[in-house]
C-alpha cells in the first residue's frame, strides 16, 4: 500500500506533463535554450512554413509547437498560464477572453490596424470564412446549393440520401465552432433552420476541422457545414470530388489571432515570434497557406469583430442557453 | 548742476511683474478648471455607456418557469468597445449569490432595486470604474433579485484626459502669453504718458517756466498741477529776484555817479601825492561799481528781452560797423586797433539791441585782455552759418576754465587786476540762446583768446 501511494505520489507530477496532444513538434532543436512553447490549434501541416521560415531569420529559437482543440487549448492556458509561451487560436472569442482576463503580455509597436489587434495583446493574422464543402457525388443530377435556403432545400428534397451524411462542429466542444455556431445565430434565423434539417438527418458531430474533412474526402458524409474553407482548400487538394462553398447568403469570417503569456519566460522570442506573425506573414502569403489577412479595410468588414463583445456568448448563463437551444435543435 | 533722483524700484516693472503674475495665476486656475470640467464630461460619457450596458443585462432576465433566464445581448459588450481597447469585466449576482462572470469582480453595497451606484475601484491590478444596479423578477409564487456589477478599465478616459489636459495647457499657455504681451503694452502705454511729460518737460528752454497746457491723462492731473504751480512759484520768485537787481542797480549807479564827480572834482584840487593816489584808487573802484551796476542792469535787462524776443531784419555787418565806431575812441585811448572785416552785409532776424549788447560785451572783454599796440579783428560771416567771431592777441582763456567763464560772476584767474563784473560772457552767452545760437570760447593756436557767437 505504501509502495503504492509513493507510486502515485511519484506519477502524480507527470501526468499533468504527459499531456495527449493531437500533434507536438519540436523545430530546431540544435538551438540551445528553453524552446519557445507554443500552444495552437492549426494543424502543425498548415503552420510548419510559417515556424521554418521564422526559425531560418532568426536561427537562435527552437519552438515547440503544440497543437490541441480551441477549447482545450483555452483550458489549459488557464490552468497553467506558465506552461507556454504564446497562444494561437482559431476561436476569436476564447482568445479575447483570456486577454481580457489577463493572461495577455501586451506588445507595444505592432503594427496592426486597430480593427485587427485587441488592447495590444491579441493580434489577427489571418481572414478565414466558414465554408460548405459537399461532396459532388450527392448533386450529380441538381444544382449545387450556394445559400443556407438552397442547402435546407437540397437536404429537405432528398433526405434518404443525406441521412447520416452531413456533418457539423458539436458546439459544445470545439471553441471555433461555438463562435461559427453563435455568430451564425447572430445574424439569421436560417441557422436554426439549416440545425433543425441537419439535426432530423442524424447529423454527425465534430470536434474539429481536420475530422470532418477526412470523412467527407472518403465518402463517410456527403455535406460539411461551417468547416474551415482554408483547411478545406488544403485537404481537398487533388480531390475534384469535394466543393468548397463560400455562402452567398452571409459569410461568417474568423480571424485567426495570436498573443504573448503574460507569465511567458521568454518574451523576447515570443514578441519576436507574435511580430513575425502579424507582419512577416503580410509580406510574404506565399509562405504560408492560410489566407492571409488583408491589411485592407476589406478583413474589416467581413470578419467578426475583435471586441468585448465576443464575451456575450462565453457568459455561462448564456451559454447554457444556447447550447440547449442548439440541443434541441440538433440532437432529436 | 542735476542732482539724480533716489530711485526706488521701477513702476513699470512692478506693474509687469504684477500683470504678469496674475496672468500667470488665471492661466494655471483655467488649465485646472477646464481639465476638471472635461474629466467630469468624460467619466460621465463613460457612466452613461456602462449604465446603458448595465440596463440591457438586466433587461434580459426573466423567470421562465420558475428558471433565471439571462440572454445577455450581444450589444450589452459591444456598446464598451473604445478605441483603446478597455478590458471588461461583469458578475451577475441573485440575492447576493454569484452565478457568472467575474467571481473577483465585488459588488458594491446600496444598489437597491432602480439606484444605480458608481464607483472606482481596483481589479487585476488596474483602474476600473465600476456600476452596480439591480432588478426585482416576480415569477409565479416567487421574488428573486438579480444584481449586475459591471466595470470597465480606464485607458480609453486617460488617454482623451490627457488629449484634453494637453489642448488645456495649450490654451493656458496660449492666455498667458497673450496676457504677457497684453500686460508689456499696457505698461508701455501707461508708462509713455510720463516719459512724455518728462520730454516736454526737458526739452523746455532754461527760461520758459510758463505752465503745462497740453493734455495729460487724469491721473497725472495733480502732478502737473503741482509742476505748474512750483514753476508759478520759481518764476514769480525769479522775476521778483531779477526786478530787484535791476532796481538795485540803478539806485546805486545814481548817486555813484555824483560820488565819482566828487572824487574827480576833489583830485583837481588835491596837491599831495598820495592823497591823489588813493582819490585815483577811489575812481576806479568807483568806475567798477558803476559798471559792473550796468552789466547787472543790462543783463536784467536781456533776461527780460530773452524771454519776450522780437526779432527784426537786420543787418548784423551795419549794425557791429556802428558799435566798431562807437568803440574806436576807447579803443584808442589803450593804443589798440579794431579791425572789422569780412561779408558785406549779413541779413539777419534778430533782436537788434540784444545783439548789440552781445557783441560789445564780447569786444569789451577782448579791450581788456589785449596787449598795448595790438589788433582786434572783428569777423562777420554768413556761411557756412552766420557767426560773429571776435579775436585779441592777449594771454587767451585759461585752459582749465574755459567751460566756466560764461557762467554769471565767473572770471578768469588771470583777469585779476582788470575791471570787470564776470557778466560779459554771460550776457553774450544768453543772447546767443535766445536766439537759438551759442558763445563758443577758444583759444587761438598763435595765441590770444577768440570768441565766436553762432547765430
Amino acid at each position: 500500500m505504501r509502495y503504492l501511494i509513493a507510486l502515485i505520489l511519484l506519477l502524480l507530477p507527470h501526468v499533468g506533463t504527459a499531456e495527449d496532444w493531437e500533434d507536438r513538434k519540436l523545430f530546431n532543436e540544435g538551438a540551445e535554450g528553453r524552446p519557445l512553447r507554443v500552444i495552437s490549434s492549426t494543424d502543425t501541416v498548415l503552420f510548419a512554413p510559417l515556424i521554418e521560415d521564422f526559425i531560418s531569420r532568426n536561427p537562435l529559437i527552437s519552438i515547440e509547437y503544440l497543437v490541441s482543440g480551441t477549447a482545450d487549448i483555452y483550458e489549459r492556458v488557464r490552468a497553467s498560464p506558465d506552461a507556454f509561451d504564446v497562444v494561437i487560436s482559431s476561436a476569436m472569442d476564447l482568445q479575447l477572453k483570456l486577454a481580457n482576463d489577463g493572461f495577455a503580455l501586451p506588445l507595444d509597436d505592432i503594427p496592426a490596424p486597430p480593427w485587427a489587434q485587441w488592447h495590444n495583446s491579441l493580434f489577427a493574422f489571418t481572414s478565414e470564412p466558414a465554408t460548405i464543402v459537399v461532396n459532388r457525388t450527392a448533386f450529380e443530377d441538381q444544382p449545387i446549393p450556394q445559400t443556407r435556403q438552397g442547402l435546407i432545400e437540397a437536404l429537405r428534397e432528398r433526405p434518404e440520401t443525406f441521412r447520416g451524411k452531413v456533418g457539423t462542429y458539436d458546439v459544445r466542444q470545439s471553441g471555433l465552432g461555438y463562435l461559427f455556431a453563435t455568430q451564425d445565430a447572430r445574424v439569421s434565423e436560417t441557422y436554426w433552420r439549416l440545425m433543425e434539417v441537419m439535426g432530423s438527418l442524424d447529423v454527425r458531430l465534430y470536434c474539429c476541422s481536420g475530422d470532418m474533412i477526412r470523412d467527407l474526402a472518403d465518402g463517410t458524409i456527403l455535406v460539411a457545414y461551417n468547416v474551415l474553407g482554408s483547411y478545406a482548400a488544403v485537404q481537398t487538394e487533388g480531390k475534384d470530388a469535394l466543393e468548397i462553398i463560400l455562402p452567398s447568403d452571409f459569410q461568417t469570417t474568423m480571424m485567426r489571432t495570436v498573443m504573448a503569456l503574460d507569465a511567458t519566460q521568454n518574451p523576447e522570442a515570443a514578441d519576436l515570434f507574435v511580430r513575425y506573425l502579424v507582419t512577416g506573414t503580410a509580406q510574404s502569403p506565399e509562405t504560408t497557406p492560410l489566407p492571409v489577412l488583408s491589411q485592407s479595410g476589406e478583413s474589416e468588414q467581413e470578419a467578426i469583430g475583435l471586441n468585448p463583445a465576443l464575451l456575450t456568448y462565453l457568459d455561462v448563463l448564456k451559454r447554457r442557453k444556447f447550447i440547449s437551444a442548439w440541443e434541441n435543435a440538433v440532437i432529436q | 548742476m542735476t542732482v539724480s533722483p533716489a530711485v526706488s524700484g521701477s513702476l513699470r516693472n512692478r506693474l509687469v511683474l504684477t500683470l504678469i503674475s496674475g496672468a500667470a495665476l488665471l492661466a494655471i486656475l483655467l488649465f485646472f478648471a477646464v481639465r476638471n470640467y472635461a474629466a467630469q464630461v468624460a467619466q460621465q460619457g463613460q457612466d452613461n455607456i456602462l449604465e446603458a450596458s448595465a440596463a440591457s443585462i438586466l433587461d434580459a432576465a426573466a423567470l421562465r418557469d420558475g428558471q433565471l433566464e439571462i440572454d445577455i445581448p450581444y450589444a450589452a459588450f459591444s456598446m464598451l468597445a473604445t478605441p483603446s481597447d478597455d478590458r471588461v469585466f461583469y458578475a451577475i449576482f441573485q440575492d447576493g449569490v454569484f452565478i457568472s462572470g467575474y467571481e473577483d469582480l465585488q459588488l458594491a453595497k446600496g444598489a437597491d432595486d432602480g439606484n444605480w451606484t458608481f464607483g472606482a475601484g481596483e481589479l487585476r491590478g488596474e483602474r476600473i470604474r465600476q456600476v452596480n444596479a439591480s432588478r426585482t423578477l416576480v415569477g409565479l409564487g416567487r421574488q428573486t433579485e438579480i444584481e449586475v456589477a459591471l466595470a470597465q478599465t480606464q485607458d480609453a478616459l486617460a488617454e482623451t484626459l490627457d488629449q484634453i489636459s494637453r489642448n488645456a495647457a495649450f490654451l493656458g499657455l496660449g492666455f498667458f502669453v497673450l496676457t504677457a504681451a497684453l500686460s508689456f503694452w499696457v505698461t508701455t502705454a501707461t508708462i509713455g504718458q510720463l516719459n512724455k511729460l518728462t520730454t516736454s518737460v526737458t526739452r523746455r528752454g532754461p527760461q520758459d517756466l510758463s505752465p503745462f497746457r497740453k493734455p495729460v491723462p487724469k491721473e497725472m492731473a495733480p502732478l502737473v498741477s503741482s509742476l505748474n504751480s512750483l514753476m508759478g512759484r520759481l518764476d514769480q520768485s525769479l522775476s521778483q529776484s531779477e526786478d530787484f537787481i535791476a532796481e538795485a542797480a540803478h539806485r546805486v549807479r545814481t548817486p555813484l555817479a555824483t560820488v565819482r564827480s566828487y572824487a574827480e572834482a576833489t583830485l583837481q584840487r588835491v596837491e599831495r601825492k598820495e592823497n591823489r593816489e588813493a582819490l585815483r584808487a577811489m575812481v576806479r573802484a568807483i568806475d567798477e561799481s558803476s559798471r559792473a551796476a550796468g552789466q547787472l542792469l543790462d543783463h536784467a535787462m536781456i533776461t527780460f528781452r530773452a524771454d519776450h524776443l522780437e526779432r527784426e531784419e537786420l543787418d548784423l555787418v551795419a549794425l557791429t560797423h556802428e558799435l566798431v565806431q562807437r568803440l574806436t575812441p576807447i579803443a584808442e585811448m589803450k593804443d589798440l586797433l579794431l579791425s572789422l572785416t569780412g561779408e558785406a552785409s549779413v541779413e539777419y532776424s534778430g533782436d537788434p539791441i540784444l545783439l548789440q549788447n552781445a557783441v560789445r560785451n564780447m569786444v569789451d572783454n577782448a579791450l581788456k585782455y589785449a596787449p598795448p599796440d595790438s589788433t582786434v579783428e572783428i569777423n562777420v560771416t554768413a556761411t557756412p552759418k552766420i557767426q560773429i567771431s571776435v579775436k585779441d592777441s592777449g594771454p587767451g582763456f585759461p585752459p582749465d576754465e574755459i567751460d566756466m567763464l560764461t557762467r554769471r560772476f565767473e572770471r578768469g584767474q588771470n583777469a585779476t587786476g582788470t575791471i570787470g563784473s564776470g557778466l560779459g560772457l554771460t550776457i553774450a552767452q544768453d543772447v546767443a540762446t535766445a536766439h537759438g545760437g551759442k558763445l563758443v570760447l577758444t583759444n587761438q593756436p598763435e595765441g590770444g583768446a577768440c570768441v565766436i557767437l553762432s547765430l
